[in-house]
């Protein structure tokens, strides 16, 4: 029904460039995320799309039409905010069928949808109470019935779930994504949980300073990182990374050595590993565990590598003693390498 | 174990003793204070009360006795009977009336701009409109009056509620500034996203939530009009607002006119404190 575009979009507060020329296209029916540290421009990237902020630069597509001057409401999008913006003098019917009458819908329809959308997110209880009554996942799942009933192709989400507790997040993550096969709207999602990203995007787009570092599915966003940054923003823990330089096609670190990427002799090289991609037992790495956390499932070591600290994954049942030295082995094939200077990964022979 | 814990135990009731002490003396210092403040305001308009529901004749009677001896009606029937008290009261309802509409007429959007936008000049502005407060309407009154009788407002309604609006227009701004910031921006934005225009947003959401301080705003204006006494005195002469014609008549009336005057003109303000008071409190300072 309706893809989305940003093209070379500029956004300015005062003195900060909060956009950098942002590019990004999101595909008919697509679960785009978008995901970045605090301040790095994602809700004002999702605002711009919304007709929130005025753009300086750049346009804004929605299917084949430019939107970029247009107000919201000649839009056609729907928005879920962070906190909620159910309006609490309304009751939840009310919420719901807001904007089928703002678009002048007929009282019949408007009924018609409202049922559904309660039917969708498990409302119907609540139609006649006000949002002061409701708990905050219920209040979250109006703000989500209100967006979705309108029939906007492309749904704008900027964090709906990080005002919720641990586990009804966890919830509300499975239902969102239910929902989303259920509609197949277009859908742009902010967050700042890499979880919640990985779990719910069709695709990824990793912002950073007002700029997208990297746009790719959750697995190859985990797998081949694009830079130190992704690497260390995506994964919990996140990726280990190890000092090294070429030499002749190894890589040699502090009191190591594996076989290195070409072309680099003599720069300076960052050995990037994710913590469950390192085996315990004959390798390369000699280490001595600091500490020791198990967590049900695994175990999680922090084990120092020359100056190096490295988390590895190890499994359960295996018993760990502080100052007890290990080998390990990086999994050949999963090695990200690093140029130390720019940051950015060497580009991979295969 | 024994030798550091020795200390420690005597020492905290001896702690505990000192603070509760003080403590005590916190609240009574504090309790009264307050009963002092609450005495200096409602003695005074409990006597008025007193006297105006009382036999006319009796406000001369000494000593005073505390308790409303004889109650009768006589005193406030003959005040309100007298000649140019309905008149005036008519005159201070419309021109209260006129001071709401245009006071928040002008001053609701200028709160809403202040809550809502960042533009150049916002914080001048803030103590542009507070510093207003500054000239008394003493040293306005002439020139005033001067202006008034050449753009034909000297002694009409319309010109005391121009200036009755003039006078309670910073309040008003500043109230509603903070009943529009207390209504979130995300509220108003939704509203948009679900089709309505910036202003529809406005209409739709933000006055609707906004309505119990603009209220307060209200009638902050209806009571600030109707005990206003300075102005309403300098630019009228036949159309006079109640307190006007009160004072007008101060030096010829009973005593007990000026009971039952006083009485009538308190009401309003008692009102507005009773049934704002949480709202206020809100308002200037977190509650407790």
């Amino acid at each position: 029904m309706a893809s989305v575009a940003f093209e070379t979009v500029r956004k300015v507060f005062g003195k900060t460039t909060a956009l950098k020329d942002v590019d990004l296209l999101v595909r008919d029916g697509e679960f785009m995320v978008l995901l970045g540290p605090s301040g790095c421009g994602k809700t004002t990237l999702l605002r711009c799309l919304a007709g929130l902020e005025r753009i300086d630069g750049g346009t804004v597509r929605i299917g084949d039409r430019e939107v970029s001057d247009l107000p919201p409401r000649d839009r056609n999008i729907a928005m879920v905010f962070q906190s909620y913006a159910v309006f609490p003098h309304m009751k939840v019917y009310d919420n719901i069928a807001f904007g089928l009458r703002m678009r002048k819908k007929s009282k019949a329809e408007i009924e018609k949808r409202v049922k559904e959308g309660a039917a969708l997110l498990q409302l119907e209880p609540f139609l006649d109470r006000y949002p002061a009554q409701l708990s905050g996942g219920q209040r979250q799942r109006v703000a989500v019935a209100r967006a979705v009933v309108t029939d906007a192709p492309v749904l704008l989400m900027d964090e709906p779930l990080s005002n919720l507790d641990a586990l009804l997040r966890l919830h509300a993550r499975a239902e969102l994504k239910r929902l989303h096969t259920d509609v197949r709207r277009t859908t742009v999602y902010v967050t700042h949980d890499q979880i919640e990203a990985l779990s719910m995007g069709d695709r990824i787009a990793v912002m950073k300073d007002g700029e997208i570092v990297q746009i790719d599915t959750p697995v190859v966003l985990y797998d081949r990182p694009a830079s130190v940054f992704v690497g260390s923003f995506i994964g919990s823990p996140p990726m280990n990374f190890m000092k090294a330089t070429a030499k002749n096609g190894t890589a040699v670190g502090d009191g190591w050595q594996v076989p290195g990427p070409p072309g680099m002799d003599g720069k300076p090289l960052l050995l990037g590993i994710r913590p469950e991609n390192i085996r315990i037992g004959e390798g390369p790495f000699r280490g001595r565990v600091v500490v020791s956390e198990p967590l049900g499932s695994h175990t999680l070591l922090t084990v120092k590598v020359g100056e190096a600290s490295l988390k590895v994954v190890a499994p359960a049942d295996d018993v760990f003693k502080p100052d007890q030295t290990l080998q390990l082995a990086p999994e050949p094939h999963k090695i990200r390498w690093m140029d130390e200077t720019t940051g950015r990964a060497v580009a991979a022979p295969h | 174990m024994t030798a550091t814990s020795a200390p420690a135990k005597t020492a905290a009731p001896a702690k505990r003793a000192s603070l509760t002490r003080r403590t005590v003396i916190d609240r009574v210092l504090l309790y009264g204070a307050a009963i002092f403040l609450a005495a200096w305001t409602l003695v005074p308009i409990y006597l008025i009360a007193v006297a105006a529901f009382s036999k006319s004749l009796s406000v001369y009677d000494f000593p005073k006795s505390f308790l409303p001896t004889q109650f009768s009606t006589e005193t406030m029937s003959f005040f309100v009977n007298s000649s140019g008290v309905l008149g005036s009261v008519k005159n201070s309802i419309i021109v209260a009336l006129g001071t709401i509409v245009l006071s928040l007429a002008i001053g609701a959007p200028a709160g809403y701009a202040l809550a809502r936008f960042r533009f150049p000049g916002r914080d001048m502005f803030h103590l542009a409109v507070l510093s207003s407060k500054m000239f008394p309407i003493a040293i306005l009154s002439i020139p005033l009056a001067v202006a008034f009788i050449g753009l034909g407002l000297y002694d009409t309604l319309l010109g005391v509620v121009i200036i009755h609006s003039a006078m309670v227009l910073p309040f008003v701004v500043i109230v509603t500034s903070g009943v529009f910031y207390s209504v979130s921006r995300e509220l108003e934005e939704a509203a948009m996203t679900l089709g309505t225009s910036r202003f529809g947003a406005f209409v739709r959401v933000a006055l609707p939530l906004a309505l119990p301080g603009l209220a307060a705003a209200a009638i902050f204006a209806f009571v600030s009009s109707w005990n206003e006494v300075f102005a309403a005195t300098i630019l009228t002469v036949r159309e006079r607002t109640l307190p006007a014609h009160i004072l007008a008549g101060l030096n010829q009336s009973p005593l007990y006119f000026k009971f039952a005057g006083g009485f009538f003109m308190i009401i309003p303000s008692l009102f507005f404190i009773f049934f704002m008071r949480k709202y206020l409190f809100n308002l200037w300072g977190p509650g407790r």
